[in-house]
């Protein structure tokens, strides 16, 4: 089993025509995931690499069947595009953009507080189940199936630390990448909750970074209710207050968002924490024990 | 992007927020000109720095009389500013608000930031004004007062009165109306701007029982900065590092930091935890650098000219995860840098991910001299020597 996507999975991916959508549709395809459309409004009737272009996401689902969408549509219009996916009830939407407006993502969380569709993003590099599907722009090589989960705010920091546990011989049942922005559809809990649920996972990786306190709140969850091992990882220990890390959600700012209380309220748990990213995948391996 | 106090004050201003008269000067010859505008005594100096601990720096003088006005503007105008969050060069002082005094009878704090939890903005109100919120929220968290806005009726009168009429002593009836009027004019100047952040602080009642924004720090999201684009030239960037700003121009991501390990990676997570390696190794890194997901192969070549131009860097640790940005990209950018300017320190490389054959097969067939890492691990353990 996996989380959210799989073999049953079908692509919708909104602004297909661009570069980006088009050069990843080329690739999750080349993964096995059934892209069954494309959305650019005003393109609809044409074809990118064999997948029929809709103008709209609701025309995607009604002549596709498609339930997830994997939107790199530019930053401006990125708001509207996540909005369409669910209003056109398209069921997992992962967004890729990076540089949406900070406003135009607080009316995206208002617009999805009473609709069922689960926003992944933005700003992430999307899902991916092993040997399943991949909805996202992760290197599918880099992964194996198997019965780790991943949740990470990062891109290739998750790269880096999928590889390390395929590496140490631990496939991966499904990876997320929530995403680095400071409005994100979905954060740690949403996830943990699927995961505690799902029968062939078996632990799970937390990869954070400094900023908010997301990590904190998932600690308080998984102290409450998680009984698989987690073990997590925090990127910026070294990171200077003030100063945005690249990641418009990393940013230590009003003295919330330190590594060190992300850190301590993850041990606090009895959450193993990775101190070093270069050993990781070993420490996961002691901490999940070799199966 | 951030703004400087008097570009703040002058939206405030323009949106109703009461602001205390003041004159911007670039000269310390200016000064005598200010204070015949400007009422006073007594006048206040500010430095206007974009690095915060200002007042504590010296960079904020009450002063009573013309000559000592125009004595002060000579001191700080051209002379760094040592604050806290500017590090221990300081920044150098170009332009000095010049205001007038106000009689303060309290001050509070009043800000509106996205909170990330709630996913809205939030209005924060404190009766503890003029200090660090922080230290407010660490030794009395029970006098910071929050209201969320909410998302479909926006900012209401209704949530500043809950936030200001149950407080003791009690405000006259005037001030609270100014209070309340405050609030709304700051939200609605948090949405036309799209702030990140609006922090008055302190605002104050002044004994005649008027409210007044004694400071002001304002923020712009950046995502939002292709809608705001009247802003920009509010934008100041000798502010910034230079390196930080040629790196800007540039579309890279890049912060300068204290030490001498030089870093190129590709995305945030990763930049950040390979610093983290560093600093595990028992080094320090001289920068943040994230040349993104999908960097072309100009980008790295301006990257590592950025991190070449650092004259502290005693070593270099490039630490790519090939996904969509391809190692033969990589290895070919960082040639063409090369070319350009010699590498004079050790060269770390560690490639993984796309195309990493080809990537290594490149520099391993270039006239680059470079150490092959071929795990993160490993790029550690050869930062510790080169720093031992």
């Amino acid at each position: 089993m996996s989380i959210l996507v799989d073999e049953n999975t079908r692509v919708v991916v909104q602004g297909i025509t661009g570069r980006e959508g088009t050069f990843h549709t080329v690739q999750m395809r080349g993964y096995g995931t059934a892209v069954a459309a494309g959305v650019t409004p005003g393109k609809g009737g044409r074809n990118v690499e064999g997948v029929p272009v809709f103008n709209t996401v609701r025309e995607a689902v009604e002549k596709e069947g498609v339930n997830a969408s994997c939107i790199f549509v530019p930053p401006p219009f990125a708001a509207d595009a996540v909005m369409e996916a669910a209003a056109a009830g398209v069921a997992v939407i992962v967004c890729i953009t990076e540089g949406i407006p900070v406003l135009d993502m607080v009316k995206v969380a208002d617009f999805l507080k009473d609709r069922k569709s689960v926003l992944v993003g933005p700003n992430c590099p999307g899902i991916i189940s092993p040997g399943k599907t991949k909805v996202g722009i992760m290197p599918g090589p880099i992964h194996r199936p198997g019965d780790m989960a991943v949740i990470s705010r990062s891109g290739t920091l998750t790269y880096e630390v999928v590889d390390q546990l395929t590496r140490a011989g631990l496939g991966q049942s499904t990876c997320i990448g929530i995403g680095g922005d400071p409005i994100i559809g979905t954060d740690f809990i949403d996830h943990l909750k699927r995961f505690k649920t799902d029968p062939e996972t078996k632990g799970v990786v937390l990869i954070g970074e400094i900023g908010g306190t997301a990590e904190e709140e998932a600690a308080a969850y998984v102290r409450e209710a998680f009984d698989k091992p987690v073990v997590a990882f925090i990127a910026g220990q070294t990171a200077p207050p003030g100063r945005r890390m690249g990641h418009a959600g990393a940013i230590i700012s009003g003295g919330q968002g330190k590594a060190k209380d992300k850190i301590a309220a993850l041990e606090a748990a009895g959450i193993t924490v990775a101190v070093n990213l270069a050993t990781l995948g070993q420490t996961v391996l002691e901490a999940v024990g070799k199966r | 992007m951030k703004l400087h106090e008097y570009q703040a004050k002058e939206i405030l201003g323009k949106f109703g927020i009461p602001v205390p008269k003041g004159q911007l000067i670039t000269a310390p010859n200016q000064a005598e000109d200010a204070t015949q505008a400007v009422h006073g005594p007594p006048w206040v100096v500010k430095a206007q720095v974009h690095a915060g601990g200002r007042g504590k720096a010296g960079g904020v003088k009450v002063i009573q009389t013309p000559q000592a006005v125009m004595t002060a503007a000579a001191s700080l105008l051209g002379n760094p500013l040592k604050t806290k969050q500017a590090g221990p060069e300081g920044v150098i002082v170009r332009k000095l608000l010049i205001e007038e005094g106000i009689d303060i009878e309290h001050e509070f704090y009043l800000s509106m930031v996205v909170d990330r939890s709630t996913a809205g903005p939030t209005m924060i109100f404190s009766p503890a004004g003029g200090m660090e919120i922080e230290e407010v929220a660490a030794r009395s968290p029970e006098l910071i007062r929050k209201q969320h806005v909410n998302s479909g009726a926006g900012w209401m009168p209704y949530q500043a009165r809950n936030l200001i009429y149950d407080l003791d002593p009690p405000f006259r009836p005037e001030t609270a109306n100014a209070l309340v009027a405050v609030m709304g004019a700051l939200y609605k100047v948090f949405l036309t701007h799209d702030c990140s952040l609006v922090e008055i602080n302190p605002l104050v009642t002044t004994t005649e029982g008027k409210v007044v924004a004694l400071d002001a720090k304002m923020s712009i999201d950046d995502n939002a900065l292709y809608r705001q684009k009247q802003l920009l030239e509010l934008d100041d960037p000798l502010e910034k590092d230079p390196l930080e700003r040629m790196a800007e121009a540039y579309n890279l991501n890049y912060i300068r930091l204290d030490g001498n390990i030089g870093a190129m990676v590709n995305g945030a997570g990763l930049a950040m935890a390979t610093m983290d390696v560093i600093k595990l190794a028992g080094a320090e890194p001289a920068n943040f650098l994230d040349v993104g997901g999908g960097a072309s192969e100009e980008m790295i070549t301006r990257g590592f000219e950025i991190i070449l131009k650092d004259t502290r860097v005693k070593a270099i640790l490039i630490n790519i995860f090939g996904g969509i940005l391809r190692c033969d990209v990589l290895a070919r950018g960082v040639l063409a840098a090369a070319n350009k300017i010699r590498i004079q320190v050790p060269l770390i490389v560690r490639l993984e991910g796309t195309n990493v054959e080809e990537g290594r097969a490149i520099l391993k067939n270039s006239d680059l001299k470079f150490l092959v890492a071929k795990d993160l691990a490993e790029a550690a353990e050869l930062v510790a020597k080169q720093v031992s």
